[in-house]
């Protein structure tokens, strides 16, 4: 690797950028598989325009949609493009409460993507602490963790959120709840399989002649190498995170409808469809699509690059 | 002055099928200085030997019986924890593939780093020093560049290198190598023996050579224990062992070795192969395989001690005469 080679494999093989091939992060790698394939860096790309949208939501919205003060029960129900009471132009049109669609949307978005990532860490970090444990202590730790993981799977996640929700009542910090005692459990599962095949890996026999600890050994070795699989089941669990806060939100057992998140957005317009106004559904509608294929599309690819079978 | 004196060690493994007994009485001794190599073929009991004696026996395995006595202590008896002091720090390991015993994902210099932490208390930045001077003395080129470096940018005899200067990180009195050139070429095998040939004599240190080679160890060792099926079956100074094997088995081992056959005759191979672990029988366990075996050999023949070296086997001193007499 060091001469230059006229052979096409190893052209191929260096990419131009790399001074040294001999140091090599893994990450620099996985960056650079990742950006081969183009599908993956558009869906890449509107999911960065898409988070930093919901980051600046405050900026970018014409108007505050929670601030019930500076809505224009006038303007309800506006279709997209008319000029509202006060002169300014809807271009996504109005809700029933006279919301600029534009903006409900940008905070729905800055909702459901901090809902989604908050529960889908604290979810992670559960499930992958439980996961590790059961796998590298095994027997009556393993079983405790894994049978509760296999109980927790046998009901439908929407049952087990909507009790939850029902118990507790509504609120951003109460979905997140939800959805964490929803999600760790996957994880789990996901984090026990991989260590399981690790941990019987020599690195870690090796690990063990060194007298290192347990806890060096289990955070320091096992988990590293457990991480891909997981950062891929991630960014999936996201989406679904997302998608079920919306249907809960659509039940009516989410958010309070002060502060509309993407699924209240679309339940709200769900009554006026029928009447030809298709944009108080729809287009909430088509955000929450988007942001959930690109999340999907990043997750999928980003799977087929850190597939360990698929590296050299 | 001994360093290790394992007696008596039986470990075994309980399965759903029975009890495997897969180390089955083994005793040797280690000096400082010295070199012992455990040579047998697969399934003989030798690597669990090893991984009895760093107390990594793992379920359904266990020492049933036996001591292991280093510097003073029964490592056989010995606590997890109190177990873990020891392990990397006066005895350290050294495995089989160094494509597999380096944590793939970790830069060399945080493996090497943690190594000494975990068992001496100092700075990072003095700990990193002492260990690219590890990696320099085993013989990598460049070792301030490669301590950042990734265990697949290495290749496997380098790969060997840096686990040996991992285990020689904290100065152990012990090394037991399991099998640590099988995975190398010939010529990288050479160049790693060569290197724990220095090591060795530069410190002093005891080494436990676990191989299935002789050839190997012949220049390297200074005493061999030969195992069969879960015990040993002939010990003595590598010298004697290959020049004037007394047990059939370590003469069919010898005999095996291309080398010591003529151009063109065919190579000599021992017949079948070793019992099955789960039912050994009470015969002398390599009976099946012997074409000395007579009747008295289906008692189990005890470990003896004839004219200084240690030999199972009902004939050793026959065999002895006999082959003199051929020769």
């Amino acid at each position: 690797m060091n001469a230059p080679s006229p052979s096409p494999v190893a052209a191929k093989a260096a990419t131009p950028k790399s001074k040294s091939a001999g140091s090599e992060a893994p990450w620099r790698r996985v960056v650079r598989d990742f950006s081969r394939s183009r599908i993956a860096v558009a869906a890449l790309v509107v999911l960065v325009a898409i988070i930093l949208a919901a980051i600046f939501a405050p900026l970018i919205a014409p108007q505050n949609p929670y601030d019930l003060r500076s809505l224009n029960i006038m303007d309800s129900r506006l279709a997209p493009g008319e000029a509202g009471f006060t002169g300014a132009t809807y271009w996504l049109g109005t809700d029933g409460q006279g919301r600029d669609m534009f903006s409900a949307i940008l905070y729905g978005l800055r909702i459901s993507l901090g809902v989604g990532l908050i529960a889908c860490s604290a979810a992670l970090a559960i499930g992958l602490s439980a996961g590790l444990a059961a796998a590298y202590f095994g027997g009556r730790t393993d079983t405790l963790v894994m049978r509760l993981v296999d109980l927790h799977l046998s009901f439908p996640p929407i049952l087990v959120a909507l009790i939850l929700l029902a118990v507790l009542g509504r609120g951003v910090d109460k979905i997140i709840l939800a959805l964490i005692v929803v999600q760790w459990a996957t994880f789990a599962r996901v984090a026990r399989a991989t260590a399981l095949s690790e941990r019987d890996r020599e690195y870690v026999e090796a690990a063990e002649t060194l007298g290192l600890g347990r806890g060096r050994i289990l955070f320091g070795h096992l988990l590293p190498n457990c991480l891909p699989p997981l950062m891929v089941l991630f960014t999936v669990e996201i989406a679904s995170a997302i998608a079920l806060e919306a249907t809960l939100s659509f039940l009516g057992v989410g958010l309070s409808a002060t502060q509309p998140s993407l699924g209240l957005l679309i339940a709200n317009g769900f009554q006026f469809v029928l009447s030809g106004q298709y944009w108080i559904s729809v287009f909430p509608g088509i955000a929450l699509l988007i942001l959930i294929v690109c999340i999907n599309l990043v997750g999928d690819h980003l799977r087929d690059v850190l597939n360990p079978r698929n590296i050299r | 002055m001994t360093l290790l004196r394992v007696e008596d060690l039986a470990t075994h493994f309980f399965t759903d099928a029975g009890v495997v007994k897969s180390v089955d009485g083994v005793s040797f001794s280690v000096a400082r200085g010295e070199v012992l190599s455990v040579v047998g073929e697969s399934g003989s009991g030798k690597s669990v030997t090893g991984l009895s004696i760093l107390g990594l026996i793992d379920e359904p395995g266990r020492i049933v019986s036996g001591s292991i006595h280093f510097g003073g202590m029964d490592l056989a008896g010995m606590a997890p924890d109190e177990l873990r002091a020891i392990r990397g720090k006066r005895i350290a390991m050294i495995f089989q593939d160094p494509m597999m015993t380096l944590n793939p994902v970790l830069k060399i210099e945080s493996q090497m780093i943690e190594t000494i932490l975990a068992h001496r208390s100092m700075g990072r930045r003095e700990a990193w020093n002492l260990c690219r001077d590890a990696l320099g003395r085993v013989g990598i080129p460049s070792p301030d560049e490669r301590m950042a470096g990734y265990p697949h940018q290495f290749s496997g005899g380098m790969r060997q290198r840096v686990a040996i200067a991992i285990a020689l990180l904290n100065e152990p009195e012990l090394i037991i190598a399991d099998e640590p050139t099988t995975a190398l070429d010939v010529t990288i095998q050479a160049q790693i023996l060569h290197l724990m040939q220095t090591i060795v004599e530069e410190r002093g240190m005891g080494v436990i050579w676990i191989t299935h080679d002789l050839s190997v160890v012949a220049g390297f060792a200074d005493r061999v224990v030969v195992m069969y099926a879960g015990e040993v079956v002939e010990e003595g100074a590598v010298d004697d062992i290959i020049a004037d094997p007394r047990h059939p088995y370590t003469r069919g081992l010898i005999g095996s070795v291309p080398s010591r056959n003529l151009p063109g005759t065919r190579l000599v191979q021992i017949p079948g192969s070793a019992p099955p672990p789960l039912n050994r029988g009470s015969a002398c366990r390599f009976q099946p395989r012997c074409s000395f075996a007579i009747e008295t050999c289906g008692v189990h023949p005890p470990l003896d001690l004839i004219e200084g070296r240690s030999v199972r086997c009902w004939r050793a001193a026959e065999i002895r005469q006999k082959a003199e007499a051929s020769a």
